[in-house]
Order: C-alpha cells, then sequence, then structure tokens
C-alpha cells in the first residue's frame, strides 16, 4: 500500500478554488448512472446523501436507527464555528485555520484544515437559508460566543441544542431527496461488510435489524459516515449503539486506519455513580467559565464540601496554570482531574470525582444571573444526580467524548481503499491529536455539503466502474460471513453477557490507555486484550435468533469488533511515544509534567494496514508537513 | 442520597406478527440513581442468564434529545415526571414494592414491532411531504441578509425543539400527530425562509397524518402534557390557521 494524499499544489489559500475546477466532472445525464450508497445518516451522511441527491446521483443511505433524525450528531450541545467575523472582532479564514492546526497540536493536515475554514462560512449561509432557528440578537442580526482554544467569538449556536438543529436541517435536506425519489432511505438496517471486487469498494452488505434478512448491495462508490469509536471504552458520553464495526470490517477489506490512539476525553461529565451505569452525560465546557474546579488538599477527606474551610481546599488548575486557570484547554484539565484523584484527593463515593463549585460566582454575579446562563445545564444536573448545583458544588469527572483518529482519507476523503470514501468523525483528516469545541459539528457538514460532492466525482468520472452484479463471488462470501459469524456468537451459549464483556474490556482501556499511557500499560493491555477477545468467544451468552429483532445479537456482534480494534488502538499508542494533544505518553512529559511532543520522530500521520488478525499490521507514515503554522510547543502556565 | 428497592413489573411481550401479553418479573436491588432504562438493562441480564429473551426497547443517546426511547409506565407515556424522557426518568421517583406496568407508545399510526419497540416511521412520511425548506446547497445567500427578529427565531426555535418521540400521538385518545406536525410548521411559518412553501407545506403534511391513520384533534391537550420538550399546544392553533390560510385564501 502506498499512501498518497494528493494535496493539491499551489498556495494554501488557492488549493481547493484550483482543485474543484481540476477534478473530472461526471455530466448531469450521466450522473443518474451512478449509484452511491451512504452509510450512516449523521450530519455528515445526510448532508452528503441529500447534496450528492441534489447533483443527480442514486443515493442508498443506510441507518440502523429507526429514523436518519437519531444518529447522535444530535447531541452536541455547545455550537458551530465560522470565520464570519460578525463580531468584527479580527478573525478570518486564515485564523480558524491556524487555531485549528494549533489546537491539534500539529497532528492534522494543513491542506485539509484550511478547506474546512474555507467551507464554514457556505456552512452557516446554508443552515440559515434552511431555517435552522440560530440565536439572534435584538436587530435580528446572528450571535456568536466564545469557546475553548480561541480567542475570538465566531461559534454560532442554537441554545444548548445545535446539533440537533444542524441534524435536523440535514435530515429535513433528506427527507426532501427521499420524497423526490433521489434517495433510497434505509432504517433499521445495519452494514456489516463492504464488498471489495478487483481492488474497488463495490457494495455493502446489510442486515435487516427487524428480520435479520442479510442483503447485498451493489453500488459504483460507497462512503462512510459512521462516526467515532469511542465506545470502545464501554463508558463513554456516545450514544449506546454507536460503533466502529462498519469502519473496522473496511479496514480489514484493506482501508488504512489512521491514527486510532487520538481519543479526546472531555473533562465536564457527570461522574460514574454504579455498576448499573449505561453511559456519561457531557456537561458543557461552558461551565468552566464561571466555575473553579477544586479538591480537598488532604488525601481520603472525607466531609462534606461545606465543610472543607477554604485554606484546606486546593484549586489545582488555578494553581497550575494561573494565566488559563480553570480555562485551560480539554485534554490539561482531564488529565489534571486524573491526577487529583489519582493521588487520593478524589471525592463523592467513589472518589473519582473533582468539585466544580459556583459559590464564589453565585456572590459575585448573584443566583439569577447563574439561573439565566446556566439553568438549563443546572436543572439537568440535578435530574441525574438529585442533587443542587446552587448550595451544593457539582461532581465532574472526564470521559470519553469523541475520537480524531478514523480512517485515512487523502485530500478527496477517499480512504485507501478505492470507491470507499470516509466523512465527518469516521475520518480522521482534521482535527489532529485534539479536537476543539464546536468543530465537529463543522466538520461533518463541510464533508457532506461542500467536500464530497466535489471530489466523487473525481473517482467516479476517472475509473471504468463496470456492473458486477450481486451475485458476484465476492458478496456470496461476505454475506456468508456475515452469517456465519452470526450464527457463531447464538451458538456459544455461555455464562457472562455481552455488557459484561464489554465493560472489562472498557475498563482496560480507560485504565491502560486513557487519560495517561505508559509503555509497560499499554504492553500489559496488549497482553489482556487477546485473553478477553478469546474469553469473549468461548462464554458470551448471546440470547435468541438471528432471524428476529435481536438487540443482545446486534450489540454482540459490534463489541466484538470492538475486542479486535481495541488491539490496535493501544499498538497506536504504544508506537506513538511522545505526548500531543489528547494522547498523552507519561514517559514524554516536561520537568513540570506537562505533554512533550517529539517532532523530530512523530511528526507523521500513523496509517495501519491490516495483515489479518494473528499478524502485525504494517504502519504507514504519511509525513506531516507544515508550510503555514509553525510548530511550537504548547504552554498554558 | 441513594438506596436500593424492589420492583414488580408488569412488560408488555409481543413478537411480530403474533399476539401480545404482560409477563411479570421482579427487577431486584435497583440502585435509585439509576435512570429507568439501566433498571431495564438490570433486569435483563438477569433474564438473559435464566434463558428468557431480553426485554426489546429502543434507546440510543440516554440524555433525552435523541427521541428514540418512550415507553408507557403506569399509563404515562414517558413515565411520570414532567419534561422527562424515559432515558431521564430517575428510579429515586418509585417506591420499594411498586408495581410498575410498562408498555409501548399506543397509536393505530404506530404497529408494535417487538414488545417495546413500535414502527413510527410515520412521523417520518409526514416529515417528507414538506418538513423542510426546499433549498439545495449552493443556493444560499449570505447568512445575515435577512434579520430575523429575536422574538421570532426564539419562537421558532421553541417549536423546533421536537425530538419525534411520538409521545403527544400516544398519549392523545385520538392517535393524533397534530402536535408534532404543527411544531414543525409552526418553525417555518415563524421564520421568512419558511415563506415561499408555507401553503403547501401545511396542506401537504396534513393530508399525509390523515392518509397515515393519525386521528384529529379534539382539544384534549393530552399531547401538550406529555411532551417531554414541553412544546406548546399553541403550535395546533396555529397549524389550523396556516390550513385554514392555505386553503381557503389567495395565498
Amino acid at each position: 500500500m502506498k499512501l498518497d494524499a494528493k494535496i493539491p499544489e499551489g498556495p494554501m489559500a488557492e488549493k481547493w478554488t484550483n482543485h474543484k475546477f481540476k477534478v473530472k466532472l461526471v455530466n448531469p445525464a450521466n450522473k443518474r448512472k451512478h449509484k452511491v450508497i451512504v452509510v450512516g445518516s449523521g450530519l455528515a451522511g445526510a448532508s452528503a446523501a441529500a447534496t450528492m441527491s441534489e447533483l443527480g446521483y442514486k443515493v442508498h443511505c443506510f441507518t440502523y436507527s429507526d429514523s436518519p433524525r437519531r444518529a447522535h450528531s444530535i447531541a452536541a450541545q455547545g455550537g458551530i464555528n465560522a470565520a464570519k467575523n460578525y463580531p468584527n472582532d479580527g478573525d478570518s479564514i486564515y485564523r480558524l485555520f491556524y487555531d485549528t492546526v494549533k489546537g491539534g497540536d500539529f497532528r492534522s493536515r494543513e491542506a485539509n484544515v484550511h478547506r474546512l475554514a474555507e467551507c464554514s462560512n457556505q456552512i452557516i449561509d446554508h443552515c440559515v437559508a434552511q431555517g435552522i432557528p440560530f440565536a439572534r440578537e435584538y436587530g435580528g442580526y446572528l450571535d456568536n460566543r466564545s469557546f475553548g482554544g480561541a480567542q475570538v467569538s465566531r461559534t454560532f449556536y442554537a441554545r444548548g441544542q445545535t446539533g440537533q438543529q444542524l441534524l435536523l436541517g440535514a435530515y429535513g435536506a433528506l427527507s426532501k431527496e427521499i420524497k423526490k425519489g433521489g434517495v433510497t432511505m434505509y432504517t433499521r438496517e445495519e452494514v456489516i461488510d463492504v464488498v471489495v471486487i478487483d481492488g474497488q469498494a463495490r457494495g455493502i452488505i446489510s442486515r435487516n435489524l427487524v428480520t435479520g434478512e442479510l442483503t447485498r448491495h451493489e453500488a459504483d462508490a460507497v462512503v462512510l459516515a459512521t462516526g467515532g469509536y469511542g465506545n470502545v471504552f464501554f463508558l463513554s458520553t456516545n450514544a449506546m449503539n454507536c460503533n466502529a464495526s462498519a469502519a473496522w470490517r473496511a479496514y480489514k477489506k484493506g482501508a488504512a486506519f489512521a491514527n486510532p490512539c487520538y481519543t479526546q476525553i472531555h473533562p465536564t461529565c457527570i461522574p460514574v455513580h454504579g455498576e448499573y451505569q449505561s453511559k456519561l452525560t457531557l456537561m458543557s465546557e461552558s461551565l468552566r467559565n464561571d466555575g473553579r474546579i477544586w479538591v480537598p488538599k488532604a488525601k481520603g477527606d472525607k466531609r462534606p464540601a461545606n465543610q472543607i474551610p477554604e485554606d484546606e481546599r486546593d484549586y489545582y488548575l488555578e494553581r497550575k496554570y494561573p494565566s488559563f486557570g480553570n480555562l485551560v484547554p480539554r485534554d490539561l484539565a482531564s488529565r489534571n482531574a486524573k491526577q487529583v484523584c489519582d493521588e487520593g484527593r478524589g471525592v463523592g463515593p467513589t472518589g473519582n470525582a473533582v468539585y466544580l463549585d459556583f459559590a464564589e460566582a453565585i456572590e459575585r454575579l448573584g443566583k439569577d444571573a447563574i439561573v439565566a446562563k446556566y439553568g438549563n445545564l443546572f436543572e439537568m444536573y440535578n435530574r441525574i444526580t438529585d442533587e443542587d448545583p446552587y448550595t451544593t458544588p457539582m461532581m465532574i469527572y472526564p470521559a470519553v467524548h469523541y475520537t480524531m483518529g478514523g480512517l485515512w482519507v487523502d485530500y478527496n476523503l477517499m480512504t485507501s481503499l478505492p470507491g470507499l470514501y470516509a466523512i465527518g468523525e469516521c475520518n480522521f483528516s482534521d482535527h489532529g491529536a485534539n479536537r476543539l469545541g464546536a468543530s465537529a459539528l463543522m466538520q461533518g457538514l463541510a464533508d457532506g455539503y461542500f467536500v464530497i460532492p466535489n471530489t466523487i466525482n473525481d473517482y467516479l468520472a476517472s475509473n471504468k466502474i463496470t456492473p458486477v452484479g450481486t451475485d458476484h463471488e465476492a458478496f456470496a462470501e461476505a454475506e456468508k460471513a456475515a452469517q456465519d459469524k452470526l450464527d457463531k456468537l447464538l451458538a456459544v451459549n455461555g455464562s457472562r453477557t455481552v455488557d459484561d464483556f464489554h465493560k472489562e474490556l472498557g475498563l482496560l482501556l480507560w485504565e491502560n490507555c486513557g487519560m495517561g499511557r505508559n509503555e509497560k500499560g499499554l504492553k500489559e493491555a496488549l497482553e489482556k486484550i487477546p485473553k478477553i477477545r478469546e474469553a469473549f468467544w468461548k462464554d458470551v451468552n448471546v440470547p435468541g435468533s438471528a432471524d428476529d429483532l435481536n438487540q443482545a445479537l446486534e450489540k454482540a456482534n459490534r463489541v466484538a469488533d470492538f475486542m479486535e480494534f481495541a488491539e490496535l488502538m493501544v499498538k497506536d499508542a504504544l508506537m506513538r511515544a511522545e505526548s500531543c494533544g489528547g494522547h498523552f505518553r507519561e514517559e514524554s512529559q516536561t520537568e513540570e509534567g506537562e505533554a512533550l511532543r517529539n517532532d523530530e520522530e512523530f511528526c507523521f500521520v500513523g496509517a495501519w494496514e491490516f495483515q489479518g488478525l494473528e499478524n502485525e499490521p504494517i504502519l504507514h507514515k504519511e509525513a506531516l508537513e507544515f508550510e503555514e503554522v509553525h510548530l511550537t510547543q504548547r504552554s498554558y502556565k | 442520597m441513594s438506596k436500593q428497592i424492589n420492583l414488580t413489573l408488569k412488560v408488555w411481550r409481543q413478537n411480530r406478527g403474533e399476539e401480545g401479553k404482560f409477563e411479570t418479573y421482579e427487577a431486584k436491588n435497583i440502585d435509585t440513581d439509576a435512570s429507568f432504562l439501566e433498571m431495564l438493562d438490570v433486569v435483563n441480564d438477569e433474564l438473559t442468564l435464566k434463558g428468557i429473551e431480553p426485554i426489546a426497547f429502543e434507546h440510543d443517546c440516554r440524555e433525552g434529545i435523541c427521541g428514540c426511547c418512550g415507553s408507557t409506565v403506569n399509563g404515562k407515556t414517558h413515565g411520570s415526571h414532567e419534561r422527562t424522557t424515559l432515558c431521564q426518568l430517575h428510579m429515586r421517583h418509585f417506591e420499594d414494592g411498586q408495581n410498575v406496568v410498562i408498555e409501548p407508545f399506543r397509536a393505530t399510526a404506530f404497529p408494535v414491532i417487538k414488545d417495546l419497540i413500535v414502527d413510527r416511521s410515520g412521523l417520518d412520511e409526514i416529515i417528507a411531504e414538506g418538513g423542510y425548506v426546499s433549498v439545495k446547497t449552493g443556493n444560499a445567500p449570505e447568512a445575515s441578509t435577512t434579520p430575523i427578529k429575536k422574538e421570532m427565531a426564539e419562537a421558532a426555535m421553541d417549536a423546533a425543539e421536537c425530538i419525534g418521540c411520538g409521545a403527544c400521538v400516544a398519549a392523545c385518545p385520538n392517535g393524533s400527530a397534530m402536535l408534532f406536525t404543527s411544531a414543525k410548521v409552526s418553525q417555518y411559518a415563524l421564520l421568512p425562509q419558511g415563506h415561499p412553501e408555507r401553503a403547501q407545506r401545511v396542506k401537504n403534511m396534513v393530508a399525509k397524518m390523515d392518509e397515515l391513520g393519525f386521528g384529529n384533534c379534539s382539544n384534549e391537550y393530552e399531547c401538550a402534557v406529555s411532551c417531554p420538550k414541553g412544546i406548546d399546544v399553541k403550535n395546533i392553533a396555529r397549524l389550523n390557521r396556516e390550513f385554514i390560510k392555505a386553503n381557503l385564501g389567495k395565498n
């Protein structure tokens, strides 16, 4: 495999425009002869499916949910960035590009990030035209707010439900095309394999989640918009059904997987409170504007927060990072919380929590001001924990939230498997080793509305794609492999539930490949994962049958893939013996305990090529060159 | 402080194409800090290990925004708690020893698929009739070209918060989807971007609603009470006005 990023020639600011002119076009009459499969209907998938259908392609879109509107993009709270510069605070496409490259700790591809910044303004124009009720000022113009990692206000928002509104906009566009007949929508259908013929992605195998029926679908190109792999940790802020299966199957069929060790751990989530817990809930980053984070100075201090006097509290972020205080970037805030809890100074029943205290803000601004600013978040916290954050400090702890790694893609968003594309969180390209707040929505929509509709034509126009028919042996083999795997899962009939195994795997990864990683822990995880996997296949209990709606079987099939994927994630973390963004290698830190990047040895994208489960994957390195933003070490002291 | 409680569940079990019935299960040692769906997870794990097929229920985000979850609990959609989806209902609102009856959302237009899972695809079909602005990617003018009064944007957002869970349909004695449909019609009636297609939108969406077997509105207001997002019943009045204007006026 030879990776070619296909970065266009020319100055950074002209690459995308030039590229759009140079790529081959498919004439309107021919577009309807091409069938494109889109897997996933979140922001990236729905926007891509709708836009490609508008252009005339025959689009078939698949989701495992009962409706495209359920995708987890819907849960994004904060907002979407764009370089509109409406507040007149000096923002520009270049500044958004610069902040994103730097925020990603110099591990993203400059040309892709610049294009993202260029598309950001068109996204806002389009979403407003769609009737998305963004927040407005009294004059009737669009309002902006600030987010981490930027010194300008460039975040557009719709209350605390920006993801919901943008997704419903994309869902509306998709519905319009479904009505018109341009998109054929498949709901309650889970794509469980990619079919490759003569080195090209030529279709998929899908399972109907109501009847269990496996079906074959042929296409000229396949677009994966299947999100991230955060649920490999079992507990995360992802929705329960989020999984890595389609991306993982694509990897096993020849698409390289890039930077799987880059996971974002969000600092402000409601802590784990019991064995039964199924997921974690995020509390918006905006809370750190007014809340002060602290733990007791003394280890094992179990007194209630209000009985701990001021001089026995450690406001550790303010102490260690006086210039940024509680507003340090996500990766730093998370690591420090873990550190104080590991020292035995964590609070709450489990000791794995820190306080986020609003007492000082309430005294300074008054309770009414806090209600106006954060009322809905306080209500949500109260609903889950039954505690009143106006009188008792909130307890928070970091949780897995987003994955920057994903399928390797070139500038056209095509994976290393010809004809297979990956868009949105599913690919690796734009956020480097750390994603800035309000950038995920921007990337999903840029990829779907503006990038892929302008790049997929290059492949379709320049390759001869002859019809193969779903009776081709490659389809038959893929379907049989899928059926065999389902049958095998049902046949084990062991003594442990799927969740039980998933929790064991997740906990191991959280301990050894979570916020802090070291060689010893990673090697230990590499020894244990195959054992858990083996035990899973010997002792898992999956009730029911394969020809029915069977949620345990769906889950088992996804967890079986996580069991394999986890190993690659840990291998990647072991290989990357430097700290960058969300990936903190304890061996690579400054004297003051801060992350230390190693640009000499690791300024590359690590893309892995599958060689069979029993063999070591091959690592391909795509060197990262920084023409515009110069490599510097981040400091927040 | 959390404690542990025991409950007796009466759960609707139904296979595809068969008649359904209630089965009784014990939910033991349930932590009161757990959510309702986490309680069902615990029960399902026990059923699985006993060789009984677990209860099928729809769920995804478990944060109250995706609209997947929803069952009728002791006769109330999403359970008893105001403005709360089932995934955000916590067990501290139940008493030790309580009987809990769990049924799927029942409506003519929501056939049961399995156990607590129903087919709500009718709601997607209503949206497909015009629950959007027909703008192609690439057509949009500069975002700040048309100022929109803050109050109008806020009112549109109030309507746009609907999560499409279908509780309003299940709570309505007529199985009407008026609250759902009116929320989408209102969002676009309140915003200038929605105006060119205003008349056609309301006519087509209402026609589809009728065609799919959703009932009429007879002002019971159960929909608004059941709505986990607090969608206002005034939207139905707005839908009626839009509908009359579209049919009688000259647009």
